[in-house]
């Protein structure tokens, strides 16, 4: 039995050999104790990853590592463009499910008064839960723009401002988006969902700048102590997931007509290059750019809100970032320049002050990194380092990881005592279900506390500021 | 024999269902999917939505289904309590799926609302004939 090596305080290695086929070691990045809760089905997922064709360096799991589909929950594995391959397993269903962060020009003294007041306006504008349709009714033509354009088409339609653009990851619109490989299927569950926050871990959360850990950096990303922030956590709604079905479908027959040897089906795959991966790439970019849309047309709404009961209040875009994406960006493998397909499923890019890609106005900082922590616990805003390209892509953790299943949840937790117990903590909550507020109960979740510390004395990221749930708006 | 069951997973929903026959286990996983969604106590059933579907392999069959009724409950803005399901394999040696799906449309008021299931996924996903048909699914929630 091959056993996992401790490399270092906050690094586990999963050598070639613990499962058959593995092509390259798995990296685990956690501490002693976080590693206790990663479970071995994890580990195995990290293993799985390892034997897919083309694989880079490692196969990778960030702190928050926990059991997925296909990679694990936390997964990182980049491939190369020459015989290298791309898979939704490595994505996820919600493709570009990610957070956006706004920042006010409010201080808490001023909003905690009318906390109640404000989230349940802002559940009422921000339509969510099961099934929930938009306020949008988007025209087929109008769904068709943004799958190309994303953010940019939001914009033009007059959601948000061109400012933000530049504060979203990739400007908020991918290139390379087909609509034409978006099936009918798809574009019926995505054109009344556009402009949905959706349900389960999703949320849209009122907060306060508890703790600057780096005063610069803060300054950087126009946050200091006591201010208002708003967090939006979402993704590509109907649209994403069935995007990704039907998607699996064409790849799990695409793994037989290739000759692909995989150990799990969700890992199907297609090696790129070949018509099945370039039209699951580019579906997959039409999906992130209607999750961009989405945050920014939420973000539009949240605005309104604002402005309705604090007229002339400023809310910024920080930053809006991805955590279920496969991207091709440039790295530097063995010593050479190499384009690779970066997986990331539920982990956030980092990239440091040396890469273009971060947006201008942060350029000399790295980009902000933001890691949602649960209902009741703490938020992060940490900044890119470019020691992430050498040991992780450029990848961070996304938030702080289940623990606890949503069946166990409910056992020991209810609705109302959860939302006892976080208003007991000053924290107001508004959802549409009962029995979601106990499967997301904060003790569900590891301590992201714990998880930001790895990623952060790793120097993957670096903490900038911790934030504080006043009023949480879920699904 | 039970219709389905739940299994522990730490983030997302894992269920078995079983049948005496392949349709029955069909009928079951429906049932086991639509559960974790929506308490059927509240759902009536008023309408009829007809499924045909057809693929390569009972096993890609059963993920189509599964994902179809995802499909109709967002798009219909339906909720389902009854399924029958009939099942027919042809000259081509690919799998036939003509189901009648029973529900109504989505009333907030007395839909008791779950899980929003992103989609079924594939991550051990399989069937087995042992004693009874059994079909192990995990979804993405």
């Amino acid at each position: 039995m091959v056993e996992i090596n401790k490399i270092n305080d906050n690094i586990y290695e999963v050598p070639i050999g613990y499962r058959p086929g593995m092509r390259v070691p798995g990296r685990i990045f956690v501490s002693a104790a976080l590693r206790e809760m990663v479970e071995p089905g994890t580990v195995d997922q990290v293993a799985n990853v390892a034997g897919l064709p083309g694989i880079v360096k490692y196969s990778m799991a960030m702190p928050d590592a926990h059991l997925g589909y296909g990679f694990p929950i936390g997964g990182v594995a980049a491939f190369r463009e020459d015989d290298g391959i791309i898979s939704p397993g490595g994505v996820g269903f919600d493709i570009n499910c990610g957070v956006r962060l706004l920042r006010t020009d409010l201080l808490a003294e001023a909003v905690q008064p009318r906390i109640n007041t404000l989230i349940d306006a802002l559940f009422e504008a921000i339509p969510s839960g099961l099934g929930a349709t938009g306020r949008l009714h988007a025209s087929d033509q109008q769904l068709t723009e943004a799958f190309i354009n994303g953010s940019a088409w939001a914009v033009e339609e007059g959601y948000g401002v061109e400012a933000d653009l530049s504060h979203c990851e990739e400007s908020g619109h991918m290139p390379g988006a087909q609509p034409a490989q978006v099936g009918v299927k798809a574009r019926k569950r995505g054109r009344p969902q556009l402009g949905t926050l959706g349900s389960g871990n999703h949320f849209l959360e009122i907060q306060r700048v508890e703790e600057i850990f780096d005063e610069a950096k803060a300054k950087q990303f126009g946050l200091f102590k006591g201010q208002i922030t708003v967090m939006i956590h979402c993704g590509s709604r109907g649209a994403g997931h069935q995007i990704c079905t039907d998607h699996l479908e064409v790849l799990s027959k695409a793994v037989k007509k290739y000759n692909i040897d995989i150990s799990d089906k969700q890992l199907a795959c297609a090696p790129l290059g070949s018509p099945e991966a370039d039209n699951y790439f580019g579906a997959m970019v039409c999906a992130a750019n209607y999750a961009w849309a989405n945050r920014h047309i939420i973000a539009h709404w949240t605005r309104e809100v604002f402005e309705r009961y604090f007229p002339g209040s400023k809310l910024d875009l920080v930053y809006d970032v991805a955590h279920n994406v496969a991207k091709i960006e440039e790295h530097q493998v063995d010593g050479k320049r190499e384009r690779l397909y970066v997986h990331r499923k539920g982990a956030t890019r980092a990239f440091g002050p040396s890469r273009n890609e971060v947006p201008q106005a942060y350029a000399n900082v790295g980009q902000p990194v933001l890691i949602p922590g649960s209902m009741g616990t703490s938020s992060y805003v940490l900044c890119g380092n470019d020691r992430a390209l050498d040991l992780t892509f450029g990848s961070a953790c996304h938030g702080a990881g289940r623990v606890m299943s949503r069946s166990q949840a409910l056992k020991l937790f209810t609705g109302q005592n959860v939302k006892a117990a976080l208003n007991r903590d000053g924290i107001v909550v508004k959802a549409t279900s009962p029995g979601m507020l106990a499967e997301e109960a904060p003790q569900v979740y590891k301590p992201s506390g714990d998880v930001v510390d790895v990623v952060h004395n790793l120097s993957i990221a670096t903490k900038v500021a911790r934030l504080v749930p006043l009023g949480v708006s879920k699904g | 024999m039970i219709p389905f069951e739940y299994l522990e997973h730490t983030a997302d929903i894992k269920f078995r269902a079983y049948g005496k026959t392949p349709e029955e286990m069909f009928c079951n996983a429906a049932a086991a999917l639509f559960k974790s969604m929506v308490q059927p106590e509240t759902i009536a059933v008023k309408e009829t939505w007809k499924v045909e579907l057809q693929a390569d392999d009972l096993e890609d069959l059963a993920y189509q289904w599964l994902s179809e009724i995802v499909f109709l409950f967002e798009t219909e803005s339906a909720v389902f309590a009854a399924y029958s399901v009939k099942l027919e394999r042809d000259v081509a040696e690919s799998w036939k799926l003509q189901a009648e799906i029973g529900g109504e449309r989505i009333d907030l008021k007395r839909h008791a609302f779950g899980n929003e299931v992103k989609a079924i996924t594939r991550h051990k996903f399989g069937i087995k004939k042992n004693e009874v048909w059994c079909i192990q699914v995990i979804l993405d929630v």
